[in-house]
């Protein structure tokens, strides 16, 4: 049999850290193969070995049985590989259609071919449904359509072979239903695909077979017929994963947030907030459901001290802290994993140490006088990395070098560690393996049992459904409903998040 | 791999200052010089005994503290190119001080040297505020700074401190960096007490720089503001805060030349030269504290080598100017460095 990607025996070795160990990966053509494994298993570094970013200590690389040597990125392309990264690699100020030309433009006495290079991913765009406005500018269009952006490019220099690194964790369940048909479309006309992903029902849905590995381990490979997502699961953490969370019921105190009728008008004098109003009570997790860009962002922005409102008043604790600045947010006992981890939530460039005192730096024990104290500070740290399973080769690594599952973890530990009154939780279990989802969603039931109150944002409507004691609605920058979990079905959820109507729910 | 990327940055600056040498000695052997007695000559003029070594340190006095001005801002995110305006208005604002006010020397010279770092402090400032409140990109407005402050300087000298000769008096004893034991012990070079505050301000960088909690904030806002904005960090605060600390830097590089070098300010036809150098010191010197007092080194070095290299082997100054451009060529060109590195090592390996 042979394979169009053959990997063989590879290891790879970071300052500190075996990423890869002597893993094997087999493809098919036109099969969608995944890998899967825990958070830091070394899934993308095997994936930037494959695609020559990485040069690997050991270990043989097979394109159609042949092997390569001196693997690069341009060798790798040459090849057919195309890599669409887990942190998307685009410029933001150059327009769709530069992105992807960008580094293979067509050439026409001297200057770009603009006109043929349109034509061209126009072809790509419509063969593939890929549909992308090619004259947007990439900081002003979405992050599903960024992500088709990066499919393009592939496209564009022929790859045959293409690579998704955690392409689902960034998108909104309907933009994973057009991810899913874009990839059927693709090995229909006989491309092969490997997919990374920590959803094990979309490996089952889309997916051929199925490589696991553990702890830059291969532990096998399965056909995804003969198995199902216990069995994954089991297989990539050693052990069984219990998917169903479990808690007693909720005993609401005291309202710790209350948001009174409050607009929040953006730049384009659009009401992204509109007379909303919202609380939020100790003891409580407080889920909120709603389809992307019905003002959840700015909502937590607002709340945060991250965006002013325009009108309306928002309590914590007791306290008004409406437009009060960030730090004095913070200081009034709030918490907040953010939505997207690498633009607010870490300094990349900072250690994994320096990074979990971004919110205490200048507070005792972490300093003294204006001046840091670098041993609590990193006592701290070790601690935290312990507690939460934050894998790193040790606290002085930057940021940057972990797994985006391990940064997300780093975040989650900083936040929940200081135990606020109130904790924001954004799309907090995004780009995490089951386990570790598992792990944050007993944490944050912690923190309610423990009397603080919690707010949920996610787009995974089974964990909104599964971790909330309440779920507020929102649509158009509006709480349309407040349901009990127990007492509705996800397609009543999603009829609410669309703007119907309920009887009987109050907002 | 971490081991290899400490000694990568010792590497690049030793590789290229040897890559400049040598392209240096080719366009001598075109031009009808001879290299080797060139470099003879340089080498001589840079380790040829005390006096080279007096003028040495004080040449790279002020190339020290113009040089962790740009380091400093450049760590926090920022481009200070206006280093040369902020040393200008710090030298006279050292200078009006040494001049206009009575003191014994203890308090006399730190309050001239404060002066300086003030003056230089808020010029930096403006830039600063002007980035963090309307988002005007700094480079722009530092250049512009710096010939506001050349005209400025040279119309206020002109209008209220003008002494014969184009320049201001001479400051008062008490506030002079002038020291005849030093002087003396290096045979009557030029050398001043400045190299020690400069030492010290390089200590002073590292402190705030990497000790300090207004140091982290500022780094912080530096690699990411959204982040640091999240962390209730006040970004234009710091943006304003890191451009004035830049800018007493360049001030306080001001005052070597007032109190040390000089002892007064000259009206100025055009720039020192000394902010620009600032640039590439910083960048021979990897932005570090340390780097910087070596790249500094390495500048003064060459230049009092070069007046040597002039006069026993006839050989124009000009040719280390040419040296030192393409040692900050290769310098920024590092990656090219990487580059060859990379595929030896590989090379080697398979
Ligand atoms: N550039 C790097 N420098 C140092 N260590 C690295 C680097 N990249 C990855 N690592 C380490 O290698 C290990 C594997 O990381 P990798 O990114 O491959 O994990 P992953 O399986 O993709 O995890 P996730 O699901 O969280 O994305 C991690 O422990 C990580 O800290
Ligand atoms: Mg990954």
């Amino acid at each position: 049999m042979e394979y169009v990607i053959e990997m063989r025996n590879i290891r790879k070795e970071f300052p500190g850290i075996v990423a890869n160990d002597d893993i094997t990966l087999q493809v098919k053509k036109g099969e969608i193969h995944a890998l899967l494994g825990e958070n830091g298993a070394g899934k993308s570094t095997l994936m930037n070995v494959l695609f020559g970013l990485y040069q690997p200590e050991k270990g043989e690389i097979f394109v159609k049985g042949k092997k390569v040597e001196n693997n690069d990125p341009n060798i790798a392309n040459s090849l057919g590989i195309g890599m669409v990264h887990q942190h998307f690699m685009l410029v933001d100020k150059f327009t769709v259609t530069e992105n992807i030309i960008l580094g293979k433009e067509p050439v026409k006495g001297g200057t770009v071919d603009v006109k043929s290079a349109a034509a061209e991913v126009a072809k790509l765009s419509k063969q593939y449904g890929l549909s992308v406005n090619p004259n947007a500018r990439i900081e002003d269009i979405s992050v599903g359509m960024q992500q088709r952006v990066e499919i393009l490019k592939t496209l564009y220099r022929g790859a045959e072979i293409l690579i998704f690194d955690e392409p689902t964790a960034v998108l909104t369940p309907q933009e994973i239903k057009e991810l899913i048909q874009i990839m059927k479309k693709l090995v229909q006309e006989g491309k092969s695909i490997i997919l990374i992903t920590h959803k094990l029902k979309e490996i089952m849905e889309v997916c051929d077979r199925c490589t696991v590995i553990r702890r830059g381990r291969s532990i096998g490979t399965v056909d995804v017929e003969d198995t199902n997502p216990d069995a994954l699961a089991a297989m990539m953490v050693g052990r069984e994963v219990n998917f169903k969370v479990e808690k007693s019921d909720s005993v609401p105190k005291h309202p710790v947030l209350q948001m009174d009728d409050v607009t929040v008008v953006d730049s384009r004098k659009v009401s992204v907030v509109d007379g909303l109003s919202l609380t939020v009570h100790a003891g409580e997790i407080l889920g909120i459901a709603g389809v992307d860009g019905n003002g959840q962002t700015e909502m937590l922005e607002v709340i945060t001290g991250l965006r002013k409102a325009t009108s309306g008043k928002i309590m914590l604790n007791g306290k008004e802290i409406t437009n009060k600045p960030p730090r004095k947010v913070t200081e009034s006992g709030l918490g907040h994993i953010p939505e997207d981890r690498h633009k607010h939530g870490l300094v990349l460039d900072f250690s994994v140490g320096e990074n979990i005192v971004l919110q205490t730096y200048y507070k005792k024990p972490y300093s003294k006088g204006g001046i840091l104290k670098f041993k609590p500070i990193f006592d701290k740290a070790e601690k935290l990395i312990e507690e939460f399973d934050v894998r790193t080769p040790n606290v002085y690594t930057p940021a940057r070098a972990l797994s985006g599952g391990n940064q997300q973890k780093a975040i989650i530990a900083r936040e929940v560690d200081r135990s606020p009154d109130f904790l924001i939780a954004a799309q907090p279990t995004r780009g995490l393996d089951v386990g570790a989802i598992e792990f944050i969603h007993s944490k944050l039931i912690q923190e309610r049992d423990n009397g603080k109150a919690v707010l949920l944002v996610s787009f995974e409507l089974e964990e909104v459904m599964n971790v909330s004691d309440r779920i507020a609605v929102i649509y158009e920058g509006k709480i349309t409903a407040i349901v009990d979990p127990k007492e509705t079905t996800e397609q009543e959820l999603g009829l609410l998040m669309a703007g119907g109507k309920k009887a009987g729910v109050i907002a | 791999m971490e081991n290899q990327k400490n000694w990568m940055k010792i590497a690049v600056p030793v590789i290229s200052v040897i890559l400049g040498l040598l392209i240096g000695a080719i366009i001598m052997a075109v031009s009808e010089y001879d290299p080797i007695k060139a470099y003879g000559a340089l080498f001589q003029g840079v380790f040829g005994g005390s006096y080279f070594l007096g003028e040495t340190v004080r040449q790279m006095t002020p190339l020290i503290l113009s040089g962790l001005a740009v380091a400093f801002a450049f760590r926090t995110g920022l481009f200070n190119i206006g280093v040369e305006g902020q040393l200008l208005v710090g030298w006279l604002a050292s200078v009006y001080v040494g001049v206009t006010v009575d003191a014994p020397a203890v308090i006399h010279i730190p309050l001239a040297i404060l002066a300086a770092g003030v003056a230089g402090g808020l010029w930096g400032a403006v830039p600063g505020f002007l980035k963090a409140r309307f988002q005007v990109h700094e480079v722009i407005t530092t250049i512009m700074m710096n010939y506001i402050a050349l005209y400025t300087t040279n119309a206020i000298i002109r209008a209220y401190l003008l002494a014969p000769g184009e320049r201001t008096e001479a400051v008062a004893k008490s506030a002079s960096l002038k020291s005849v034991w030093l002087e003396n012990a290096t045979d009557y070079s030029t050398i001043h007490y400045g190299f020690i505050v400069a030492l010290i301000a390089a200590a002073v960088m590292w402190f705030v720089l990497w000790r300090t909690t207004t140091g982290y904030e500022l780094r912080s806002v530096g690699f990411n503001q959204h982040a640091s904005q999240y962390a209730g960090i006040n970004v234009s605060r710091n943006i304003v805060l890191s451009m004035a600390i830049s800018g007493a830097f360049a001030g306080i590089a001001g005052s070597m030349e007032g109190l040390g070098t000089y002892q007064y300010m000259t009206i100025n036809a055009g720039f020192t030269g000394v902010g620009f150098d600032g640039i590439a010191v910083a960048l021979l010197g990897a932005n570090s504290a340390l780097g910087v007092i070596f790249g500094a080194a390495l500048f003064g070095g060459l230049k009092i080598g070069a007046l040597n290299m002039q006069s026993i082997a006839g050989v124009p100054t000009e040719i280390i100017g040419i040296v030192i451009a393409l040692i900050i060529f290769f310098v920024a060109c590092s990656y090219l460095v990487h580059w060859v590195v990379n595929k030896v090592n590989k090379g080697g390996k398979i």
